[in-house]
């Protein structure tokens, strides 16, 4: 048996590696897995970087950042599997949730987006800024809430301050007037939500609907001098992917997940977020949002490096790096679309020809091709009906600076 | 030395900063409270943080020093366990300093200067990365002015050269904002 430490944030989607330790499958590919819980994305990346944990569940923003070295010395990190795409959403206090949407369900974000910026231009009047809270500064929560709000016209700086706080502490934030809004992970919301303090306005799948969300980090180093020990690492994380979709598995997923030591959690709210059943406001049913999260369906555990394109572009957009096509380049190499595909070959995945696509290009489902297995993509749109090229991006970059 | 601890245990808390009075270290400020944390570093602004490194309130404190560059301190963080690897890992990775618990007191004064050190030295060094990246960046866009206006006017390199230095020196700005505007302007217009 070879060990493997994981680092992660009680968080549904640090399910993957849960249940791979749980259900065995890593034990079948002869690995002991030990899961190191942490409450702050600084302690999952440190835990990384000493050495104290092997591979991590890391927000997607924040392995490129470590590996851009940006706020200290660049780590290179890679990014050999994905462990889910959204999950996340937008809850905002009850007052504030009442004026922009219809409580209990899903609103059009458009409309939402638009009532919203008459709050901002209201409260303006006033020199109230409205407050956002997020999990990080290099998240995804951060660079999606940024693209819906710039999608609607409403500027970073002096309409919306957006703040750092870790999701355990979210909802406290909500209750006590810290902010007027967060953007978080699963079961952070429904949280918010039951404790009456917060109403889910909108989901982060509405922004995106195939948004990339957390990942599996290694040391490049790291990986390259071992890669057959994370392939198994790999795989057993793939069965743990099948096990999550699994209808008749549900119920002991949901037991094993609000363990203590996992996310020590309502087992109720948990329930729900892995059957994509989103409560919007307290004393209202939950709604089923087909595209919530996504754990294994359309192949979304592989490592599209357009992904990693899209996120370096809102970086950039966010001004936490300044746009250089040599940080785009890496920023793409940390995902690493090859070591998917050599790791998962034996088990029957279904792996994807191109290494990246147009990001949001797809609005009815589509075949696309593979090197095994038949893939069909549903429709990954933006809200805005945008989509992102990651080559006109790398083309945009070289024009502008000779 | 200002010294801000941060640490979730009040009685862990404590023993530091006792350890730290009695190597003469009486500017302690023990911070076990999440909320407002932020707020309090930047006003007490210490020379120093000493942070545990699973303090769930990190992402908070280092998103405020992300943000400002003024603001930013060093950190020096402690740990439950450590072993030689990990705290070299540490120090590559950018922590200004790794203290581990349960260090003698007469120790801890001089961990404590080299975060202040090593901090400083990192910023120094990304100062000087950035000055020459935007040293880089003048450098081309007055190469690709100076291409531009040989092409356009059918002057040399020198007489390129000093019409840069001219509008420069004429308007008040450096050489690579004009060279950036006229880039600027070429764009706009096209081939008007």
């Amino acid at each position: 048996m070879d060990r493997l430490r994981i680092g992660f944030l009680p968080l549904v989607d640090a399910a993957l590696p849960i249940l791979a330790h749980e259900l065995g499958f890593a034990e079948a590919e002869g690995l002991e897995l030990q899961l190191v819980r942490d409450l702050s994305w600084a302690t999952v990346q440190d835990r990384l970087l000493y050495g104290h944990s092997d591979a991590a569940h890391m927000v997607a923003p924040l392995a490129i950042s470590t590996t851009l070295g940006l706020a200290r010395p660049a780590v290179p990190l890679s990014v050999p599997f994905v462990l889910g795409l959204n999950g996340n959403a937008i809850t905002l206090t009850p007052d504030l949730a009442a004026r922009v949407t219809k409580i209990g369900s899903p609103g059009d974000i458009k409309a939402v987006g638009a009532k919203l910026r008459e709050v901002i231009q209201e409260r303006r009047k006033s020199g109230r800024v409205l407050r956002l809270g997020v999990v990080h500064r290099y998240s995804s929560h951060n660079y999606m809430l940024r693209y819906w709000l710039k999608g609607c016209d409403i500027g970073d700086e002096e309409d919306v301050s957006i703040v750092t706080i870790a999701p355990p502490f979210a909802a406290d934030a909500l209750a006590a007037g810290e902010v007027d809004g967060i953007c978080v992970g699963a079961p952070w919301n429904s949280v918010a939500v039951e404790r009456g303090v917060g109403v889910v306005v909108a989901t982060t799948s509405q922004i995106w609907r195939r948004g990339v969300e957390k990942v599996l980090a290694v040391q490049q180093e790291r990986i390259e001098a071992e890669r057959e020990l994370f392939d198994r690492l790999l795989r057993a994380l793939y069965r743990a992917g099948e096990a999550f979709v699994d209808p008749h598995q549900v119920a002991a997923i949901t037991e094993i997940l609000a363990l203590p030591k996992y996310l020590d959690g309502s087992a109720a709210a948990i329930n729900r977020v892995i059957q994509d059943r989103v409560l919007f406001a307290k004393g209202h049913e939950p709604v089923h949002i087909p595209d919530f999260m996504f754990q294994h369906r359309e192949a979304a555990n592989f490592p599209w490096t357009s992904q990693a394109a899209w996120l370096y572009a809102q970086m950039a957009a966010a001004g936490h790096v300044k746009p250089d096509i040599q940080d785009y380049l890496a920023a793409q190499a940390v995902f690493r679309p090859d070591i998917y595909r050599a790791a998962l070959a034996t088990v029957g995945a279904t792996l994807p020809g191109a290494s990246s696509k147009l990001e949001g290009g797809i609005s009815t489902p589509t075949g696309v091709g593979s090197i095994q297995g038949r893939l069909i993509l549903g429709a990954d749109n933006f809200f805005d009906g945008q989509s992102f090229d990651p080559d006109a991006y790398a083309t945009m970059l070289q024009n502008s600076r000779v | 030395m200002r010294i801000a601890i941060i640490d979730e245990s009040p009685a862990r808390a404590a023993v530091i900063a006792e350890g730290l009075n009695a190597s003469g270290l009486t500017d302690v400020t023990v911070l076990t409270e999440r909320s407002g944390l932020v707020a309090t570093i930047e006003k007490l602004s210490p020379d120093v943080v000493l942070i545990d490194l699973a303090n769930p309130g990190r992402d908070e404190l280092e998103e405020l020093f992300a943000v400002s560059r003024a603001i930013a301190r060093p950190i020096a963080m402690f740990v439950d366990q450590a072993d030689d690897r990990s705290i070299e890992a540490a120090i590559d990775a950018g922590v200004s300093a790794y203290v581990v618990d349960g260090m003698k007191p007469e120790r801890i004064r001089s961990v404590l200067d080299v975060a202040i050190r090593r901090f400083n030295a990192f910023s120094r060094l990304r100062a000087e990365l950035d000055e020459a990246k935007s040293a880089l960046a003048e450098r081309n866009a007055v190469d690709a002015a100076k291409k531009l206006l040989i092409k356009k006017r059918g002057i040399d390199e020198p007489a390129a050269y000093a019409a840069l230095r001219k509008a420069a020196m004429d308007s008040g700005r450096k050489i690579g904002e004009v060279a950036d505007a006229l880039l600027t302007a070429e764009k706009l217009l096209g081939d008007i």
